[in-house]
């Protein structure tokens, strides 16, 4: 019984580390993720205007088609199209006229109205599967990994799409909890990486980054724990800067949370791929003794 | 960063349609907002800015199409929504933002080109940062 | 005048000339009514043309002499890109000209050229990593998926579904659905984002063909057994046989059997 499952773009070139690792825990589990068929890009930002309509169009197209699959529950990995994905839906759901028109528009298509819930993977290993279970497969504990959960935008924001609650979220400190990781909470949280200003003002995006990594720094974490690949861009980014900037700042590793839940179902790093990962993530692997002897991890060369 | 600690209010620079626009195409009700300052405060971008979120919505209010047409604010919005998720009248902040950005962009005037990103950076950004960047900047 | 007057009056005439000679009537009855004409619309200004033409040769019959917008005639080269409507019906139709029959009051115009932004690259240094295409396309990220492209095209691709596989970085994929892609252009000119997908698309076919399909083998083999000169004396002693000899060995020349097994061979072996 497969859950009907949207990738985004970007999860099948730069975030690769945060997909195959879903795939096979989710195999694993035994909640196998369907790729939808025919999907498209979702659009990315969900539209803020009120008569625009056409930009809704996207993401609906990808609702229809987990409709024609006949499934009730759409599975996102990627936050940012979780976030636009499900306010998509909302306005389906909830505005006769413009649903009435974004119909008519797609006449190629069958006509949508709300009928599939937007669900992210956190929330299904917390509601579907439930985290007392996901701890009793676990067969490499994270060995209290000090993990900062890290939520971002898109996942809590606005109110009416939030996976948890939007001033004291809890579901990744569980998520990390039931892996036998040492969850690090830390004031900024869910404060903006800086998004898509990277495009526009990429000096700026150390300075986005700067109060997150100092505040989970300051609480002691050893590396952060992300959803979002553009967060993990511009963090990534970031923290070089940041360090180039200052001596004495000090990267951390990022890792996708998928790749930490693979790892600790007894997956292997070469589930994980954490070659694609910022902040060299090998040495804190290998300091916890989640690599054994022969495993190895292959950061990327350079250029970033 | 200079900051604008002064604008010159007048009911000649105030326009009337603008402010209308406004109010339609964010759907908001701009007299909800009183002024507290809460959205500037949980704001990430705002050091950035020369007018601070709380002071566009007066201008907004106001009319004051120009001083916020000359100023970085709506453009240096990251759309991170902690401005609305915190404001205690329930006010949208992220969708007046997305409508002053609008007016400009449906005049067929665009913040930032394709071509302005560096070649290399495009292979290297993520997709969904060209998607969100180009809807944000381009009309 | 309308095709019922017309009709009408070919009736009257009809009779009148079957008094005098029935079979010639015959005859010229039955030409009119294959003749039968309809009304069209070009660039608004109404046209009787005799049903059964393609537009291209309808607009000729009206009068138009085509120097642009017009090239095959085969329905491959993508010149005559046209854009129509029928009356009382709000859709888009899309066509080729010299593909398409007209049908009574269609509202037609062409799109013979629209402006498209085509990247300048050495094809020679591009790699097959999705990327390139990301570097010299940018604004296809622009794309808002409205599917307007699809519907403008002539040759039924899936133009959105294509884009879509390009922003995956999926080129073979992008290569493989614009396949019959004719490079008429009416996508471009009904795109929302001011995409020029066949520019794009065209990319990824090259760099699907050229790096990323593998070579076949025995075409290697065979251009290398060629420059090796393995052919060069048969080809000698055919440039030096007599035309009798030349028409004799092309008459009794042996053509490999469309149901051929693997193992075929020609009785004359010398070649192989």
């Amino acid at each position: 019984m497969g859950l009907a499952y949207y990738p985004g773009c970007t999860l099948k070139t730069r975030a690769r580390n945060l997909e195959e690792p879903a795939v096979a825990s989710m195999e694993a589990l035994g909640l196998k993720l369907d790729e939808v068929p025919r999907w498209n890009c979702c659009g990315a930002v969900y539209s803020l205007a009120d008569d625009d309509l056409i930009h809704q169009v996207a993401p609906v197209r990808n609702l229809i088609r987990a409709k024609e699959q006949g499934k009730d529950e759409l599975v996102t990995l990627c936050a940012f199209c979780f976030n636009t994905l499900k306010r998509a839906n909302l306005l389906m759901k909830e505005d006769a006229e413009k649903r009435n028109t974004i119909n008519s528009f797609m006449n190629e298509e069958v006509d949508y109205s709300g009928e599939v819930k937007v669900v992210h993977l956190l929330e299904v290993l917390r509601d579907e599967i439930g985290w007392e279970a996901l701890s009793q497969k676990v067969k490499l504990p994270l060995r209290e990994l000090k993990a900062a959960p890290y939520y971002g935008c898109t996942l809590l924001r606005p109110r009416e799409v939030a996976i948890d609650s939007v001033e004291n979220p809890t579901i990744l400190r569980e998520f990390l909890k039931a892996l036998g990781a040492s969850p690090v909470d830390f004031p900024e949280s869910a404060r903006c990486c800086g998004s898509y200003q990277v495009i526009s003002s990429p000096g700026d995006i150390s300075e986005y980054a700067r109060p997150i990594l100092n505040s989970a720094l300051s609480h002691g974490a050893e590396a952060l724990v992300l959803t979002c690949p553009l967060c993990d861009y511009n963090l990534g980014r970031g923290q070089k800067e940041l360090a180039k900037k200052q001596s004495e700042f000090r990267e951390m590793p990022l890792f996708y949370f998928t790749q930490l839940l693979a790892l600790a179902l007894g997956l292997g790093p070469q589930a994980c791929h954490f070659e694609l990962n910022h902040g060299n993530p090998e040495s804190l692997l290998r300091e916890k003794n989640l690599l054994s002897q022969g495993e190895s991890v292959q950061p990327i060369g350079g250029q970033r | 960063m200079t900051k604008k600690v002064f604008v010159t209010i007048s009911p000649k620079k105030s326009r009337r349609e603008f402010v209308k626009k406004v109010k339609e195409l964010s759907g908001q009700n701009l007299q909800l907002c009183y002024q507290c300052g809460m959205c500037t405060g949980n704001c990430p971008a705002a050091a950035n800015m020369d007018i601070s979120p709380r002071r566009i919505i007066e201008l907004a209010r106001l009319g004051l199409e120009e001083d916020i047409a000359g100023s970085r604010t709506v453009w240096t919005c990251a759309s991170c929504l902690a401005c609305t998720v915190n404001c205690p009248r329930g006010f949208d902040l992220s969708k007046m933002m997305e409508a002053i950005r609008l007016l400009t962009l449906r005049k067929n005037i665009d913040r930032l080109r394709p071509e302005d990103i560096p070649s290399e950076e495009r292979c290297d950004l993520p997709q969904i940062a060209m998607v969100s960047g180009l809807r944000k900047f381009t009309g | 005048m309308n095709t019922k007057q017309t009709k009408k009056k070919s009736a009257a005439t009809a009779v009148k000339h079957r008094a005098k000679n029935p079979a010639a009537t015959a005859v010229k009855e039955k030409r009119q009514i294959a003749a039968r004409l309809i009304p069209i619309y070009i660039m608004g200004k109404r046209y009787e043309v005799p049903e059964g033409l393609t537009i291209m040769k309808a607009m000729e019959y009206a009068g138009y002499i085509l120097i642009r917008g017009c090239g095959c005639r085969g329905g491959t080269c993508g010149a005559c890109g046209t854009v129509y409507r029928k009356p009382g019906d709000y859709k888009l139709q899309v066509a080729l000209a010299c593909q398409k029959t007209v049908e009574p009051d269609m509202y037609i115009a062409q799109i013979p050229f629209f402006p498209a932004n085509r990247a300048l690259y050495d094809f020679a240094v591009l790699t097959a990593a999705p990327e390139e295409v990301f570097k010299l396309y940018p604004e296809m990220f622009r794309c808002v998926a409205c599917n307007s492209c699809t519907k403008a095209c002539p040759q039924g691709i899936e133009v959105m579904d294509a884009i879509s596989a390009l922003k995956q970085g999926n080129i073979s994929e992008a290569a493989q659905l614009s396949f019959d892609c004719i490079q008429c252009g009416l996508c471009t000119s009904r795109c929302f984002g001011e995409l020029a997908q066949y520019h794009m698309l065209q990319l990824a076919r090259r760099i699907y063909g050229a790096k990323i399909v593998p070579r076949a083998e025995h075409l290697a083999e065979m251009v290398k057994a060629v420059n090796e000169g393995r052919y060069d004396r048969f080809l000698d002693e055919l440039k030096q046989a007599k035309e009798d000899e030349l028409k004799k060995l092309y008459q009794e020349r042996e053509v490999e059997p469309m149901a051929a097994g693997e193992d075929w061979k020609p009785k004359d072996t010398r070649y192989l």
